[in-house]
């Protein structure tokens, strides 16, 4: 009767031989690999850094003045512009402008960094079957995985600090933008499409003059989302080193500050809040031509 | 007799997951429903013949499922077929590759879309333009010849417009301009008025057929609506289930429908707009009363007739050369009745 009382289980030695051997090869790899992946990470961390300080540095009525104004360009209005002005202002007021600046460099730079990889796998999976198969479930996993999961490799990987911390926020915000790159792509009217067959169109000409403008509003929502989660990613991120909102919020986590968890918290919300509108009039605006006369 | 422009020898197309092995049953004789029923294969087209002569309108004609869209694709090879030769100026398109098909599909055919297949994106202006971007073409030219065809389908003012800011008969005649501003030689019309009321289509069909007596391009045009293909067609071919069934002018199908399907297909036309007065006359080097143009409808030629009191007339050809004669009385049997004798009718 043991066998369905207790579940016929590896031995523990095996088991722990096995976790062993993981854990040495993958320590093995990161110990010789470790530096040229770091190597390789380095112009991305010049970049964040210099982003950073650019934000930090500059007097803050300019970068105040430089946001009102890429919001403007955004959404071109006026009561968005004054609201994100005075959003800025009060999380300033509260002392929290420099962990703002630095939150705002680490969210530009990986979101970024995820439009450069998550537009390009999107359209490779809009092409094919095949692809489409074996990335979505990548992207099921690195959706679901529990972050500290992988924060585990990256860190044993490349150290505590800034490059893991974007790399963790990649994996973590990339998904939604592939999907959607992908879905976009693949609703654009297959008549419009065979239009464009008919007259000689070529690959990049469907492409880049066909296909992505229609997906255009698909892969907007993509880019929203990727923003919205790489900033639910704050927190955690500062867990292994990077600096911003979230590290404020860990510590009063650990010592029960309401206080300053819920004005850092807020901060974070209110960047959100900002992020999302803009770059949704912004997706709005590049759709001037759906908004029909109501002609017939 | 004028040239052929395309000529489509033993075309066939059947769709599956293996098309290859599915034709050796078409080829066996296996039919339709049997290859769908028992090999799980469609049976698209089944050994076309069609020689589609230069400058003129053809009309494919069949109901949906007929098989008559897919063969209109085939023409630029937006469809492969499983087997066959699409000959077009002596060139089998099936053996081009890519490149030069993009190249045939960029100068040589265009086509209009059922269901217009604008791009949204693009105003009236780029959505014209379109053909002429995709060969590269500088923005200046390519603007001055497009404006000129925006003008002649009538959309002077709207160029700067989306399409979704136009009524259907408006986005289908940017449709037609788009497809006019290549220059190409071939005109392939999908169904091109079928989504259309009937009043804009009746419309769309004037329009064309203007265009049509000054370009002499080489139309094909697919339709479900025997009175657009009476109306606008020189050569009528008649699809069903992925055959051919009839092929013959206007006045041949419907003085002489090859069977039941199609005699009950005419049933309901307008016999005395159709019919010309060529069509029953009996030849005769002389002949009495008015002298009636032999492309005169027989609606005309009646009311000719009977105003002058008259019961017989001459036909005259362009010369007004007498060439026939024809009798009221032949005229409203002409009207009255289909006849149906299968002499010299073009089976295939």
């Amino acid at each position: 009767m043991d066998f369905f009382e207790v579940f016929p289980a590896m031995d523990r030695q095996g088991l722990r031989d096995l976790k062993k051997g993981i854990d040495s090869s993958f320590r093995e790899f990161s110990r010789s690999y470790g530096e040229g992946i770091e190597d390789f990470f380095e112009p991305l961390l010049h970049f964040l850094v210099w982003l950073e300080k650019l934000l930090i540095n500059a007097p803050w009525p300019i970068v105040i003045i430089g946001i009102a104004g890429l919001a403007w360009i955004g959404s071109r209005s006026w009561k968005l512009v004054a609201g994100t002005v005075i959003a800025f202002l009060v999380i300033g007021y509260f002392g929290m402008w420099k962990d703002t600046m630095a939150t705002l460099a680490i969210i530009s730079v990986a979101t970024l960094l995820c439009i450069s990889f998550g537009i390009p796998f999107g359209i490779w999976m809009a092409r094919s079957d095949r692809v489409q198969a074996a990335i979505t479930p990548i992207l099921d996993v690195m959706q679901t995985i529990p972050s500290f999961v992988y924060l585990i490799p990256v860190v044993m990987l490349l150290g505590i600090g800034k490059v893991p911390g974007l790399i963790a926020v990649c994996i973590y915000a990339i998904p939604p933008l592939v999907r959607l790159t992908n879905l976009g792509i693949r609703l654009v009217d297959k008549e419009v499409l065979e239009a464009a067959d008919a007259f000689g169109a070529d690959y990049r000409q469907k492409l880049f003059g066909v296909q992505i403008p229609l997906a255009l509003p698909n892969i907007f929502a993509g880019v929203n989302q990727t923003i919205m989660m790489s900033l639910a990613m704050v927190v955690i991120a500062s867990m292994i080193g990077v600096k911003g909102l979230g590290l404020p919020v860990l510590r009063a986590v650990s010592n029960q500050y309401l206080a300053l968890g819920l004005l850092n918290g807020l901060a974070i919300v209110i960047l959100a809040i900002i992020f999302d509108r803009v770059s949704q009039a912004y997706g709005r605006r590049l759709q001037a031509h759906r908004e029909g006369n109501g002609h017939d | 007799m004028t040239d052929t422009k395309i000529k489509i020898k033993n075309l066939y197309k059947v769709f599956g997951a293996d098309p290859k092995s599915a034709m050796e049953q078409v080829r066996n004789g296996v039919s339709k429903q049997d290859l769908l029923e028992k090999h799980s294969h469609v049976l698209g087209l089944r050994d076309i013949n069609i020689d589609i002569p230069e400058k003129g309108i053809s009309v494919i004609m069949g109901l949906s499922g007929s098989g008559k869209s897919t063969l209109i694709r085939h023409i630029n090879r937006l469809i492969e077929p499983t087997e066959g030769q699409v000959v077009i100026d002596d060139i089998d398109i099936l053996g081009m590759s890519i490149e030069e098909l993009r190249t045939f599909r960029r100068n040589k055919a265009s086509m209009v879309f059922q269901k217009f297949a604008l791009f949204p994106h693009r105003t009236v202006m780029q959505n014209t333009a379109y053909g002429l971007t995709i060969q590269k073409i500088a923005e200046k030219e390519a603007i001055e010849r497009s404006q000129h065809w925006i003008e002649r389908v009538g959309l002077s003012g709207f160029e700067n417009h989306y399409p979704a800011q136009l009524s259907g008969g408006m986005q289908q005649r940017v449709g037609l301009a788009r497809a006019l501003t290549t220059d190409a030689e071939i005109l392939l019309m999908d169904e091109a008025f079928s989504a259309l009321d009937p009043l804009i289509r009746t419309d769309m069909q004037g329009i064309l057929l203007d265009l049509q007596a000054e370009l002499n391009k080489t139309i094909v045009f697919i339709t479900h609506d025997l009175d657009e293909a009476l109306r606008i067609g020189d050569g009528i071919t008649i699809l069903r289930d992925g055959e051919i069934i009839q092929q013959g002018s206007p006045q041949d199908i419907v003085m002489k429908p090859a069977d039941d399907y199609i005699a009950d297909f005419i049933k309901d036309v307008n016999r005395s707009r159709v019919l010309q007065v060529r069509s029953i006359m009996v030849p005769a080097e002389s002949g009495i009363g008015p002298h009636l143009d032999q492309n005169m409808p027989l609606e005309d030629a009646l009311s000719r007739l009977s105003s002058e009191g008259v019961s017989e007339g001459s036909v005259v050809d362009q010369a007004g050369k007498v060439i026939g004669q024809i009798a009221l009385a032949a005229a409203v049997e002409a009207i009255r009745r289909p006849e149906r004798s299968s002499q010299d009718l073009q089976y295939r």
